[in-house]
Order: C-alpha cells, then structure tokens, then sequence
C-alpha cells in the first residue's frame, strides 16, 4: 500500500485521462495518473484529426510545440460504389489561418508530448501499471484504487476512469454494463509512407497543408461504417470502421475490407508507391447518447471513450475526451476549492457542466442516428449505387435529351426503394438528424 | 554490498529504418528500449541484493534523454542511476566507451561505496560488439567473466565468487575473486516487475548527472571521436532476402485451398522443389 493520498487518481492516459489531469494538476491537486501502456499513446489507435478548439481551451499555445502533422485546408465527402465516388468537396484558403482549425496528426507522438505536459504540471504518471479494481469504503464510496504491481492499492478522494471504449475496471466493479457489439465499431487503419513531396503533388497541397477524404457506402459491404483517408506529413492514413455486431455473421473481416478500399480504383493512385509501416486496430464507441453508461457516482466520475463520448456523424472523438476529460477535472478542482467531497450528488455538477457545452448538445441531437443506421441498411449499399449512376447517367453525353435523363434517374430510384420506401427513409433520416 | 550494472539504450531494432538514399539507420523516431541483454544483468543484480543485501546502482552513458531507460531500470527496483552525458562523448567507439564508463564507475566508488560487482549484457543490440565490459574489467583491473549463465556461489567475506559460463562445446564453471565483471547470458532469468512503490520512486527519483569533467575525466584526448579510432567505413543494408508479403484471402475457402494456393505460389519461385517433392513423395 502507498501511504501517500492524491487528490484524484486518473485511470488512463489518453486525451481524455490527460486532459483531466492536466487541469487539475495545473490548479495544484495532487494527481496520480496510471497507465496500462509502456507510455501514454501506446495503446491509442486514431486516423487522427486533432481538432484544435478542445485542446486550446487547455493549452492555449498548444501550437507552439505539439508534434503536428498538417492543418486541413479540404474536407472530401464520398459516396462510394464499387468503381466510382460522388463526392463533395470543401477547400478553401481561409483554412490557412494563423491559429488553424484542425491538424492531421499521429498519436503516438501527440499522446507523448500531452503527457510531457501533464507530467510538467505536476501529475505522478505511473506507466505499465494496471489498475485491477476500485476500493471503496463501508459506504460504497470509491476511495481509491488496486493496481497489478505488488502493495499496489493506493488511495485518493476521487477516481477518473479515462480507461477507454471497454470500460472494463467499470464492469468489473459494477458501475456499467458491458460494452454492446452494436455500441462500437472495430476500425483498422494502416500508415502508409511516401515522401513529402510526392504527398503534396497528389492532393495538390503547399507546405503543411493537408486534405482529408471520408467515404461510405458499397466499401463496407452493406455493414454501418465509414472509411477515411488523412494526409500526414510524410505518411497517409487509410482505414476503415464497422459496427462489431454488423461483421458477425457477415463473413467479412475488417482488414479485407481495409485491402478492398485500398485497391479502390478511387484511392489506389493516392497510395501507389507508399510504404505499409504499421497496422493497427481499435474499438470506436458509436452508440452515441442512448448508449452511454451511468457518467459519475460516489467518488468516480467517466470521462472519453469509457462514456461513449464519440460523435460519430461528425467523425468527432478526441475532442469529447478532451472536453470531458477538462470538465470533469475542473469539477473535482471547484469542488476542493469549496471544500467538499466528490460524493455522487456533488459531481453532478459535472453533468451539469456537460449540458452546456456542445457535447451533450451533439450526443443528444444524433441520439437516434444509431438506431436510424441500424435499420435503413440502403444508406450503405444501395443508395450509394443509386447515387453513382445517376450521376453516372447526368454527366454521359450520349444523344439522349435532358428530360429522359431525369426520368430514368428517378425510375431507378423508384424501382429500387419504391416511392413510399424512399419518402419513409427520407423521413427517418430528418427525425433522426434534428 | 554495492553492485553496478551498465547499461545502454539503444534504438528498437525490431523498429528501425535505414534511409532510402543515404543509407544510414534512422534513429528519428524509433522507440528506444534498455539493451535487452543488460535486462539480464538488471535482474541478476537485483538478486544478489535481495539475498546478500546492499544497493544497485545502474550506469549509462548517452544523451540527455538516455535518462527515459535509466528512470525505467529504477521501476524495475534499481536503487540509483548514474546519467553520464557530455558532448565531448559523441562517436565513442568502444575503448572511449570503456573509457568514460571506466572512470564513471570509478567516481561511482568515491561517492557512493566501491562495487566489488560490475554486472553488463554480453553485448548491445546496435553495436553487438561484446567489448565494451571486456574492455572496463581491464581498465579497472577486475577479473573478467563473460557469457555467464548462473551465478552459483557468492563468498563476499572471502570475497570469491562461481559462476557457469556457456562456452563452445559445453559449460564451464569458473571461479575467481572480487572485484569482478560479469556480463550475462540471455535468458538465463527474467527481469521483475517492479512494485508500485519501485514505481513511484522511479518516477520522482534525481538521477544522478555527471559530465567528463563531474566523472573526473581530464584527458578529453581519450574521449567520444577523438578517442576513437575505430573509423565506419560504410554501412548499407543487405538486400533482403524475402518477397514483398503478399494477402491471401482466407474466406469462403477450406485449409486445404489455402495450402494449395500457398504451395502453387511457392512452386512459381521455385519450380525445382516442386520437383523434388515430387520424387520425395513418390518414395524410392
């Protein structure tokens, strides 16, 4: 046993875990951090996008010298089938501003220099050290932690579980339920380098500018899920996500899925030429709002993947961890500068805090996206198709007149969702989306 | 009884890169780890302590962040960490290696009590030269035991120590008095896992820093490049010996598809073994 007590134990150091103890350590609590891995980052798989607005509501200079990759200058949209894309595309010159908006990013780096700054700050972090179970007194109340190293209980007024999408020191000491295979999505992504150079030519990029492709459709074979492709420095980063629950059964596997995006007529001339130098895989949490496990209690309060906090229609994640990691972490520090203790009914300020802020605003307003994707599987099959050969249809030049055109356009729609399928689905996507 | 262990962070090797154009390793970006032949050394060490009593006390010499594997060797139980760093140390070959190093544990004596026990890994995994703790034993006069499998007897208040030492053709057991180097054997144990309090200390411990000039180093003649005349003439990378790996799609087909394909794959490259098996399977 450790005979020193902390202010607050931080389970976990991802972004959510190191923005909570980076706010609290900052405010001059006594904050023990602990990690599984070898370092903070080492267990974390991201695209990534680093999403400039959390992280400077931490580090305000965070710019100055975290390792980043490029500022994304063009957001591509694609709609996918099997040999075309429909695309949307945004680029525009605004996104080179001086403190820009979003930065691919690689986060074994990025974890490494957050961690340096958290550890700056004053937190103890403790690496290769797994927290087994939460200790809790007569009343229940969590009082601190029991570790995998020997005499490795140690004791602090509160614990943060930062601990990722499987939640698993939560289930095991009855705070949350397992995680649902139709809650997460299995992602699996592959670095691919090339030299600089040949990066900026191909997608038309100055200095350390940089695009990013997200794509559906016929790509996931019929399963809810969404592939990306993201400009580093002297890297892409290509990968693909499905809902767990949609690949059982599905005789599909995620890295087949990987090889046939990759092999995509669309995307093989971006990669041609690169070098393979990592493969990595990880759980997304994608249940959204109706997923998530009880926030905080007697001593214990989630932050990040562990709370679902992923907005999947956005492709947003790292930005929630952070936002939740600092909301949380100002709780516990407004709630020791009042003198008083983390008791359930007093962290509730955390949830409260939570409301305002575009989190819980976002979560709440795709809550049934989930629900609507689950039950309107066209979205990734056939309306990719449909969406393909219409365009397909208006752009051939062939001697047939312009009104045909539209007519057999709209035919084929008809015919392949029926007028009442295409209206309900329609319907369902606006109710799902307000 | 105080024992010193020496130990080196190197790049990942598992991880490393050369550069495509000019040819040499990449060290930018690639993980370091501690020697793992010296993690061999750590846990012998740590050992002998815990039956004989005393202190363990690691050595490196390297850059500033050379600090990351020695706060690392404190996790594992290690009492203190000698950081020895200094420009005038960059290019050492392996007899300025075992210079500076030879003076650090020297100074390692003044301040903190003589090692009788100087422990290394049998060797690097970037250098793989296997001289350098040869080369500290003679610098500081101590009998020298190389490729040591088990330590079998330590007589401290006679001050002998037997070991086993794996050599060509068989074991042999050797003994030989204090002061000595050991460097050790691969596998022979397995390093531990620190406590949580190993952790914390490790965590919140002062290296103990020292330049030339702190570890009483006053011929910089004898030091880093200059004290190395080892010269690298070239280094490239052999050219490998294997394809480019290749996808097989393993669903919706049997074992024996899979094999089949694999087999018929290989056959290409090598029509003669497809030949032989033939006749092989064939019988006489």
């Amino acid at each position: 046993m450790i005979k020193e007590r902390f202010d607050a134990i931080v389970v976990g150091a991802g972004p959510s875990g190191n923005a909570a103890a980076y706010t609290m350590a900052k405010e001059g609590l006594k904050v023990l951090q602990l990690e599984r891995g070898e370092y903070s980052g080492s267990k974390n798989v991201q695209g990534a996008i680093l999403y400039a607005n959390a992280l400077e509501k931490i580090i305000p200079d965070f710019r100055d010298d975290a390792p980043l990759e490029r500022h994304v200058i063009e957001q591509r949209l694609w709609t996918m089938d099997d040999t075309s894309y429909v695309g949307m595309h945004y680029r525009s010159q605004d996104f080179n501003e001086e403190r820009p908006n979003r930065y691919t990013i690689i986060r074994a780096q990025f974890d490494k220099w957050f961690s340096r700054k958290v550890r700056e700050a004053g937190a103890v972090l403790l690496c290769e050290t797994t927290v087994q179970e939460l200790l809790r007194d007569s009343r229940g109340k969590v009082i601190g932690v029991r570790t995998d190293r020997g005499d490795g209980t140690v004791f602090a007024d509160v614990v943060v579980l930062a601990e990722g999408v499987n939640g698993l020191i939560g289930q095991r000491s009855g705070l949350r339920a397992e995680v649902r295979t139709d809650s997460v999505a299995l992602a699996v992504k592959e670095m691919h380098f090339l030299p600089r150079e040949v990066i900026e030519s191909r997608f038309n990029l100055k200095g350390n500018e940089g695009v990013v492709i997200e794509a559906m459709g016929t790509i996931t074979a019929g399963m809810t899920g969404t592939a990306f492709l993201y400009t580093n420095q002297e890297s892409i980063s290509v990968g693909i996500g499905c809902i767990v629950a949609d690949f059982e059964g599905s005789g599909q596997t995620p890295y087949g899925l990987l090889e046939a995006f990759k092999n995509h007529p669309s995307i093989k001339p971006l990669l041609e030429n690169s070098e393979c130098k990592e493969y990595a895989a990880h759980l997304i949490p994608e249940g959204g709002y109706n997923a998530m496990p009880e926030l905080y209690g007697d001593g214990w309060i989630v932050v990040g993947d562990a709370g679902q906090f992923v907005n999947a229609v956005h492709r947003e994640g790292s930005n929630l961890a952070m936002t939740t990691g600092r909301l949380a972490g100002e709780t516990i520090v407004w709630l020791k500068r009042r003198k008083e203790i983390a008791s359930k009914a007093n962290l509730s300020e955390y949830r409260r805090r939570l409301d305002e802020t575009f989190v819980m605003k976002d979560l709440k307003k795709y809550k049934n996206i989930p629900a609507f994707l689950h039950g309107t599987r066209q979205v990734f099959g056939v309306y990719p198709q449909l969406l393909s050969r219409a365009a397909q249809t208006w752009f051939r030049v062939d001697g047939t007149d312009k009104l045909s055109k539209e007519k057999e356009i709209l035919k084929s729609f008809r015919k392949a969702r029926t007028m009442p399928g295409l209206i309900g689905d329609a319907f369902k996507l606006v109710r799902a989306w307000r | 009884m105080h024992i010193v262990v020496c130990m080196k962070q190197v790049p990942d090797s598992a991880q490393i890169r050369v550069h495509p154009v000019t040819n040499t390793i990449m060290r930018q970006g690639v993980p370091t780890i501690i020697n793992p032949y010296d993690l061999f050394a750590l846990e012998e060490a740590l050992r002998l302590r815990d039956v004989i009593g005393g202190e363990v006390t690691v050595l490196t010499m390297g850059p500033p962040m050379a600090e990351e594997s020695l706060r690392k060797a404190l996790t594992f139980g290690a009492d203190r960490a000698v950081l020895l760093t200094d420009r005038f140390f960059a290019g050492s070959d392996t007899l300025a290696t075992s210079f500076a190093l030879a003076a650090a544990l020297t100074k390692i004596g003044e301040e903190f009590g003589v090692p009788p026990i100087v422990f290394t890994g049998k060797q690097t995994i970037d250098g793989d030269t296997a001289q350098v703790g040869p080369g500290i034993a003679k610098r500081l006069g101590f009998n020298q035991l190389t490729y040591v499998a088990r330590i079998v007897d330590l007589a401290p208040e006679v001050g002998t120590i037997t070991v086993e030492r794996r050599a060509e053709g068989g074991v042999q057991v050797l003994s030989t008095r204090l002061p000595v180097l050991i460097t050790m054997l691969e596998g022979v144990n397995e390093i531990r896992r620190g406590t949580l309090e190993d952790a914390f200390r490790a965590s919140r411990a002062k290296i103990v820093t020292w330049n030339a000039a702190d570890a009483g180093i006053t011929d910089m003649t004898k030091c880093g490049l200059r004290g190395s005349p080892t010269i690298v003439k070239k280094i490239f990378s052999p050219p490998p010996r294997a394809e480019a790996a290749q996808l097989i799609a393993t669903i919706d087909q049997s074992y024996d598809a899979i094999a089949a394909s694999v087999m018929s794959e290989i056959f290409k490259s090598q029509p003669a073994l497809e030949d032989d098996l033939m006749r092989f399977s064939a019988g006489p």
